[in-house]
């Protein structure tokens, strides 16, 4: 019979541990959320032995147990609580060759939660170059587990490992620490209180303020014996149990593990005199910036221009050869466009998120860190707010999760509410489209005028992001709190295997996320689009005939205008007419301005909604916008109205999902609500002035 | 002397921190008492530092580093 096995992956980050994952699992696995949370929760299945399968879950790297934030709680709960369907069989703690004494740390706090633990050692390909050597069996006596010397570089040691797993329950539970060397009356009346449970859990639940099984920090504070201790007092004694951590660490390493200095760090020394270099490391940085943007639009270009036209003829193909009531029309003119809007995306999400990928795992990113604090901190931000920055040209949503490692909480939620301005791949097609039909195709200064543009909107939104911050800075009272600690890991190649991985996961999730919405407004916009109330929309035909000369195509053209004016949609865009005409927007645009306030990428499939439902011909998205044209005859989209829907998209907070993830991770409405008001509040005036100086020109 | 008075290349060993002000992570990160820490590297304006503590390469800023005392070694 075959049973299963739930197996814990835990480690510091930068260990390797999402390799092992992947070495275990294979494409096995899945990414989902903790329920409520939005912290990723990676789980696969691994085939020990015939008929042995372990259910894996990786769980999000950390130094220690001891981590603050409120949703790695609900991982440590995972690891208290023996009921969870979670609950872990056996724990395996990965850890770096190089850093075993702090990995350590991490592995004697699992094991005294009495959690039977196994440790696997990883980068032991890199012992003898690091002149590295370790005595196996005098480490297990010492730390009371067993050990795996593994490489997930070479996939070395991945069967020993297996075969320590299957061999679980020989392994011991007992824990390294001996609380009562911390504190010996405090933690004595703790075990006295609650007998039946591990001093360590409790502890645990006293400091991280987590629960498990009906025991929290309310009910060991009212327990008898009064536990109630105030923070500095704890705070000591956690300082205390770190050292008695690594006195027990020292005395291990000191019999089993042997390492020759001398040859350890002369590479990354090396490369560090450059890369952090107080000039050269900036021009470095600068450098790999720009290549990033010159991948995304120029790498991207292709695939896109490809995906756009396939949509093109597929929605055409459907047109001619599905029958025309009303299933087959909405798949033709709304859910084909609608997806095409989405698909397009897929290139540049995955060649940004190929670029930071490969700086995380190669240790660049900590330098980026290391030298943009000083810069940033003077706006409220921190050296760690580069990396959501950064992230959020490809996307908001994972940039503002990617601010949980920032500790300061005023530096945090200022990250959180800038980041929105960094231009996401949401806003591209809507500034690409809107560049090739209003700025001239020529040459200033040897560089593209249209390439000017568009680098020029990307400065404007890190510049506004800045602007945002500083002001931020100012407004907020919040208690200062000095908490940046900064690993900076070893140089490595990174593992192209883990960055494929990476990159399908966060394509795979933006493209379902995002594909959602876009796909229902498409759907409720072709709806409203092609009902209207009343005999203007039904009678639409008899109307145009008997007010016009026209025959033939144009008659035909003329009659699907007057149709779309009459629709539900024309009437939501005729009623905001008003408020947006001082921007240079006409009741069309209008239209796809309310569509996409749930997401910005709607603009351009709105737009294609809107002129499919009022044209019959085969023709690009792009040629259709040009040939569109203001009662006067001259082209809707000239150099006034396009500048002006520039300014909007690049500040108006324009994505529900955003807020969404804003409202998680201050979980308060307060932040999103502020940042819709003020973001959009912004927009307005911008393109307000924009369009009224363009007018000049 | 503080750990901010060190400068790039010296070594020292951490005498006391002052315990409410350091964050606890620098501590799991091996920053204890009695242990050798290096001077790697400073970004513009000499903040934040970017150390070497016992083997593992860390960085904090220069407020941070006012609050750990060392004696320095000589080189």
């Amino acid at each position: 019979m075959s049973k299963r096995i739930n197996i814990a992956l835990i480690g510091n980050p930068n260990t390797g541990k999402t390799s092992v994952f992947n070495l275990l699992t294979g494409l096995n696995q899945k990414t989902g959320n903790y329920p409520g949370i939005t912290v990723e929760k990676k789980e696969g299945i691994c085939n020990l032995t015939k008929g042995t399968k372990a259910h894996i879950i990786d769980l999000p790297g950390t130094y220690s147990l001891n981590a603050s934030s409120l949703d790695e709680n609900l991982v440590i709960e995972l690891l208290l609580n023996k009921n969870d369907k979670d609950y872990p069989d056996v724990a395996i703690v990965i850890a770096d060759v190089e850093n075993l004494k702090r990995n350590l740390l991490l592995f004697t706090q699992i094991k005294d939660l009495g959690i039977p633990t196994l440790l696997a050692i990883n980068m032991s390909d890199r012992m003898l170059r690091k002149g590295i050597s370790i005595d196996v069996e005098k480490m297990e006596k010492a730390l009371q587990t067993k050990i795996a010397l593994i490489s997930t570089r070479k996939k070395t040691g991945i069967d020993d490992l297996k075969n320590l797993i299957a061999n679980h329950r020989k392994l011991s539970s007992t824990s390294c620490l001996d609380f009562t060397q911390i504190d010996t009356s405090y933690f004595e009346s703790l075990q006295k209180t609650f007998p039946n449970q591990t001093v360590y859990k409790l502890w645990l639940v006293i400091t991280q303020d987590v629960n498990f099984a009906k025991i929290n920090r309310n009910s060991i504070d009212q327990s008898e014996g009064s536990h109630t201790r105030s923070a500095s007092f704890l705070k000591r004694l956690q300082q205390r149990e770190t050292i008695k951590r690594y006195q027990f660490i020292n005395e291990v390493l000191k019999s089993s593990y042997k390492i020759n200095l001398e040859e350890a760090t002369d590479f990354r020394a090396r490369l560090d005199r450059v890369l952090t270099h107080k000039f050269w490391g900036y021009v470095i940085f600068f450098v790999i910036l720009l290549t990033i943007f010159q991948a995304i639009f120029d790498w991207s270009s292709y695939p896109m221009d490809a995906i756009d036209s396939t949509f093109v003829s597929l929605s055409e193909m459907a047109k001619t050869h599905l029958p025309s009531w009303f299933v087959p029309k909405l798949i033709a003119e709304g859910i084909i466009p609608g997806i095409g809007g989405v698909v397009i995306f897929i290139p540049q999400i995955a060649v940004l998120f190929i670029f930071i990928s490969l700086l995380e795992e190669s240790g660049y990113m900590s330098r980026v860190v290391f030298m943009m604090d000083r810069v940033l901190r003077r706006y409220g931000l921190s050296g760690k707010s580069v990396v959501p920055l950064i992230s959020g040209t490809a996307c908001a949503i994972p940039a503002i999760m990617a601010t949980r490692n920032i500790e300061n909480w005023k530096e945090r939620l200022i990250t959180i509410m800038v980041t929105p301005f960094t231009t996401c791949s949401a806003r591209l097609p809507v500034y690409l489209i809107l560049i090739a039909l209003v700025v001239p195709d020529t040459r200033v200064l040897g560089a593209n005028l249209q390439g000017l543009v568009l680098m020029g909107l990307y400065l404007l939104g890190f510049a506004m992001a800045i602007i945002a911050a500083q002001i931020m800075n100012k407004l907020l009272k919040l208690p200062h709190a000095n908490t940046f600690v900064v690993e900076m890991p070893n140089y490595r190649l990174p593992l192209l295997r883990n960055v494929l991985i990476t990159v399908y996961d966060k394509t795979k999730s933006f493209v379902l996320e995002a594909g959602k919405i876009i796909l229902a407004i498409s759907v409720l916009l072709w709806v409203m689009a092609s009902n209207g109330p009343g005999e203007n929309f039904k009678e639409a035909e008899k109307i145009v005939v008997e007010s016009t000369q026209l025959t033939g195509d144009a008659l035909e053209q003329k009659v699907v205008a007057h149709k779309l004016e009459n629709s539900y949609l024309g009437l939501v865009g005729k009623a905001i007419e008003p408020a947006i005409r001082p921007l240079g927007y006409d009741w069309k645009i209008g239209i796809a301005l309310v569509s996409s306030f749930a997401a910005r990428e709607v603009f351009v499939g709105t737009l294609a909604t809107i002129y499919n439902v009022g044209s019959d011909e085969e023709d690009t998205i792009k040629n259709r916008m040009a040939a569109e044209v203001k009662p006067n005859g001259k082209p809707t989209f000239d150099l006034p109205t396009g500048m002006s829907l520039m300014m909007f998209y690049a500040f108006a907070m324009q994505c529900m999902s955003t807020l969404a993830i804003v409202r998680k991770e201050t979980n308060s409405w307060k932040w999103p609500a502020i940042q819709l008001v003020s973001m959009t509040a912004i927009a307005y005036i911008a393109a307000f002035v924009t369009y009224q100086i363009f007018l000049y020109f | 002397m503080t750990l901010a008075e060190l400068n790039k290349g010296e070594r020292a060993i951490i005498e006391d921190l002052v315990t409410d002000s350091v964050p606890l992570k620098l501590i799991e990160m091996g920053c204890l008492p009695g242990n050798l820490i290096e001077l790697v590297q400073l970004a513009p304006f000499n903040d934040p530092m970017y150390l070497n503590v016992n083997g593992a390469h860390l960085a904090i800023r220069r407020e941070t580093a006012y609050k750990i005392y060392i004696k320095k070694l000589a080189l």
